[in-house]
């Protein structure tokens, strides 16, 4: 087996033990992209040089020494770039900075190596908003890999990264890991540091490990987590030892089934498998429990008003001053940023702003933004409520698998609603694993299906017991 | 609250995008489609506080005691234009 196909865990293993040396890894992950990347575009950009003198240097005695981990291209790491997929920062932006989950791998001994292709500024399920090249699904190269965090899933399910960072505001970490069949994980929302993370909904926004198993999400948990003074929605509470979930058994914890998401809409393999996947729960011990959660029906509504009236502010801190995208063509200052951010910003982040700028916009304040935050108070609720007799909550990650490229081009509102399973979780703040439940067949191949595990907020650790004696079973 | 159509010309001077014209007729479209279906809040009995944050945390302050920032030339470093050690933006007053 190749390095790069290899585990956190195992690899830890053999370069304690010196059969091999953090050098090797950078090195057979660097021959797996240029191998496979030109076909799987998981990779945007990727520096061997920076990251061997950093694999000489690596601290072994760390939890994650020598250990090279892909980063979302929305997460600043010090000289290398940071695009967002977009061509708003494609020239000229160098990030003069560690994000505060680098420096929190960085002092875990892991080697930040390769930007991961993302849908624009994290706006989108399949990575085909990128400005730059189509991310494919490691399992057929006809589909897409999901997304935002398309490059991330794509690259660890495709062997050509041993775990990666993404990040998550209505499921870009969970459901791009359904579709290529790995392991992502959407802290609680303020479990890691936002700094350094290029902002697209800051109420929802959470870094994540996208990794090949439970194990490696819980070592890079632990080596994310934490209080960051320079993000004020950090949380400063206890950071348990995930690794102590691994192992354990489930008997008689209490799995919530929400009977709002059993029904029709959904994949009928995609609900095969997690019907299956529950009887397996059941038969190590776990006491199935149907909850409601009633306000599902307007999870993506109200997300699809507040996801971009946050965006919407933030997105306009590109206004070709500072960095990013400045046109030449510009007569004044009001034209300089018309121009800036037309000429900048793709289709999917202009339909975005656009959407939040109004929702904001006088005299529709109250009428929806205000009444989103009604719903979401509403929303998170039901989990509060659902919380008081279940440990964890258990859905399909994605109600379908992996669509062909291209299928939901030109229907915005039909790529939304498919993250029904998800928003909902961003919305509540809470913490969410998608771990691989089998395959349905499509066009006679295999394609991967996700369950999703919410868990209570700040408890990632039932979350990651689950899904591991789930992954071991 | 019936969907009301929206003047998409003043949404996008308000989003500062200079959009083309085929971009404002598709964008029109799509969006009131995206609001056709974002109304069914509109009937729906919200009867709750509004929640801007899904894990509130209030006052937070930290020690106010200096602490490293950027250099001029490191926060200079990604402008698409500087002159004389600053931003250099188009000319504001005649």
């Amino acid at each position: 087996m190749s390095l790069a196909s290899s585990t956190i865990t195992s690899l830890r293993q053999r370069l304690v033990s010196k059969e091999i040396s953090p050098r090797d890894i950078v090195q057979d992950v660097a021959s797996a992209i240029q191998a496979q990347n030109d076909m799987l575009g998981a990779y945007l950009t990727w520096n061997v040089e920076k990251a061997l003198a950093e694999a000489d240097k690596a601290d072994l005695s760390q939890p994650l020494g020598g250990i090279p981990i892909g980063i979302k291209d929305n997460i600043n790491v010090t000289g290398e770039p940071c695009t967002c997929g977009s061509k708003m920062l494609a020239e000229n932006y160098t990030a003069p900075y560690d994000a505060g989950s680098i420096l929190k791998l960085r002092a875990s001994g892991a080697i930040p190596f390769g930007r991961m292709n993302m849908d624009e500024f994290a706006m989108g399920s399949s990575t085909e908003n990128s400005a730059f090249q189509v991310t494919r699904n490691p399992c057929d190269l006809e589909r897409i890999p999901g997304g935002s965090s398309g490059g991330s899933a794509a690259a660890v399910a495709g062997n050509l990264a041993v775990a990666t960072l993404g990040s998550d505001t209505g499921g870009s970490i969970r459901q791009p890991a359904a579709l290529c069949g790995c392991v992502g994980l959407k802290p609680t929302y303020g479990r890691i540091s936002r700094y350094g993370l290029v902002a697209f909904a800051s109420s929802l926004d959470q870094i994540g490990p996208i990794t090949k198993t439970v194990e490696d999400a819980a070592l890079l948990l632990n080596a994310l987590c934490g209080k960051d003074l320079r993000d004020s929605t950090s949380l400063d509470v206890t950071v348990p030892d995930f690794t102590q979930a691994i192992g354990k058994d489930i008997k008689g914890l209490r799995i919530g089934l929400p009977k709002e998401y059993f029904i029709s809409g959904i994949h009928a393999g995609v609900s095969a498998r997690v019907k299956e996947a529950i009887e397996k729960l059941e038969a190590l011990g776990a006491i199935p429990v149907e909850i409601s959660l009633p306000h599902t029906d307007v999870g993506v509504s109200t997300y699809y008003i507040i996801a971009p009236a946050e965006a919407s502010a933030n997105l306009a801190r590109f206004d070709g001053v500072r960095y990013g995208h400045r046109s030449t063509a510009a007569n004044d200052l009001l034209q300089h940023y018309q121009l800036s951010r037309e000429e900048g910003f793709g289709p999917e982040v202009k339909r975005r702003i656009l959407l939040g700028t109004y929702v904001l916009s006088s005299g529709y304040y109250d009428a929806y933004y205000l009444k989103a935050q009604r719903a979401r108070t509403l929303i998170r609720q039901d989990f509060e409520k659902a919380f008081e007799s279940v440990d964890v909550i258990l859905s399909p990650t994605s109600p379908t698998p992996a669509h062909k490229l291209g299928a939901l081009k030109d229907n915005p509102l039909a790529a939304y609603l498919e993250d029904v399973f998800t928003i909902p979780v961003n919305l509540a703040g809470l913490p969410g694993i998608s771990v691989p439940c089998g395959t349905v067949e499509e066009d006679g191949i295999q394609l991967p299906v996700g369950l999703q595990i919410v868990g209570k907020p700040l408890d990632e650790y039932t979350v990651l017991r689950v899904a591991d004696a789930f992954e071991r079973a | 609250m019936p969907s009301p159509e929206i003047n998409i010309h003043r949404i996008a001077q308000l989003s500062r995008l200079a959009l083309t014209e085929e971009e404002a007729a598709r964008y029109e479209k799509q969006l009131n489609q995206i609001l056709g279906h974002i109304d069914q809040l509109s009937s729906y009995p919200l009867d709750a506080e509004p929640s801007a944050h899904a894990m509130p945390v209030f006052d937070v302050v930290r020690a106010d005691v200096a602490r490293p920032g950027f250099t001029q030339e490191e926060a200079l470093s990604n402008a698409p234009r500087r002159a004389m050690d600053q931003f250099q933006i188009p000319k504001v007053l005649e």
